[in-house]
């Protein structure tokens, strides 16, 4: 084989990983950023939050164990979460049980934010200080956990809960659950 | 002038209180607290600015996970138990040293895989070099007709 053409070989196979990389990157299949998920099948941890809209409450996951619920990490500082919200009111006005965890914000831009925005929450919890959200293994916004009846952690994604991930990851489970 | 002094004398006061601030954060019951409070932010990646550890980064996460270390080194806790803490969250990912297991073996050997490879390269090119070199050296008879061309036409 002429040796020449040993570097277009390199050069071709570089670039045909990328591209296919870089494709599944747009595509949002492939995050490099991502870490490997912990946390599925496992109890969730108990967190204890000052309540964001009622001070003097607080908010635990103990609360809500004994139906399926949905635990979403969220910050008005996070563009995602501006995104998502419209789909988190329609999913909270079918009876999805959402509870909140404000992350890192300035408690009145929270409420502001609720109140120009609407609530899709049964309940906030204000973690300004990443508490609940290390316990958690939250390192970015917004993330969204499932919670079944006995408070195991079921599903969790990372981004956006936009309704192609809703459909695929969280549906089937409550559709499960009524039947 | 004077308004100068005035202006770099706040500055400096400034300086000096924030450093003051940021020894005035952590203060540890032990020098081991310290020392284990240090090995341990050295030793844990920031997620996000992942080439970093938490106690070169100044990511808001980072800082948090920097406190919740304190919180745990000061209570007691013994660093094996922070790092088991920290990975049951966050995975071996947060380890800058991460332990050896499958998805964690390439990893590892990388790095002297790469010198093999980089070895092997190197003593073909060398042995290919010597044999080109044999390959020139010149025979008597060559030698005698080089010198007769050299000396002229």
């Amino acid at each position: 084989m002429n040796k020449a053409v040993i570097p277009l070989i390199i050069f071709v196979a570089m670039a045909g990983l990328f591209m296919v990389v870089l494709n599944k990157i747009n595509q949002g299949e492939y995050n490099p950023r991502d870490i490997p998920t912990e946390f599925i099948g496992r109890t969730v941890p108990q967190f204890d939050l000052p309540d964001l809209l009622d001070a003097g409450n607080r908010v635990t996951a103990e609360q809500f164990t004994g139906k399926p619920w949905l635990l979403n990490v969220w910050g008005t500082w996070c563009a995602e979460c501006w995104k998502e919200h419209a789909y988190l009111l329609h999913l909270s006005s079918q009876g999805i049980p959402i509870v909140g965890i404000n992350w890192r914000d300035e408690d009145a831009e929270a409420i502001k934010f609720i109140e120009q925005k609407g609530n899709p929450f049964v309940a906030i919890g204000a973690d300004p200080k990443s508490d609940a959200v290390i316990d958690l293994g939250v390192y970015g916004a917004p993330e969204t956990f499932l919670i079944d009846a006995n408070g195991i952690i079921r599903e969790k994604h990372k981004g956006a809960l936009i309704p192609p991930v809703w459909d695929q990851k969280f549906a089937p489970y409550f559709a499960a659950e009524s039947r | 002038m004077k308004f100068k002094f005035l202006i770099s004398g706040l500055l400096l006061s400034l300086c000096v209180s924030v450093a003051q601030a940021r020894f005035a954060a952590f203060e540890f019951d032990s020098k081991q607290q310290e020392q284990d409070y240090k090995e341990l932010t050295h030793e844990l990646r920031c997620l996000v600015c992942q080439n970093q550890n938490i106690a070169d980064s100044n990511a808001e996460l980072a800082q948090d996970l920097k406190r919740k270390t304190y919180d745990l080194v000061k209570s007691g806790k013994s660093k094996q138990e922070i790092t088991d803490y920290m990975t049951e969250r966050y995975g071996d990912f947060v380890m800058y040293r991460p332990p050896v297991t499958n998805s964690t073996l390439l990893l590892w050997a990388g790095p002297f895989i790469i010198l093999l490879i980089g070895l092997v390269v190197l003593v073909r090119v060398i042995s290919k070099r010597r044999k080109a070199e044999a390959d020139n050296s010149l025979t008597a008879a060559d030698k005698s007709r080089a010198e007769e061309l050299l000396k002229g036409d």
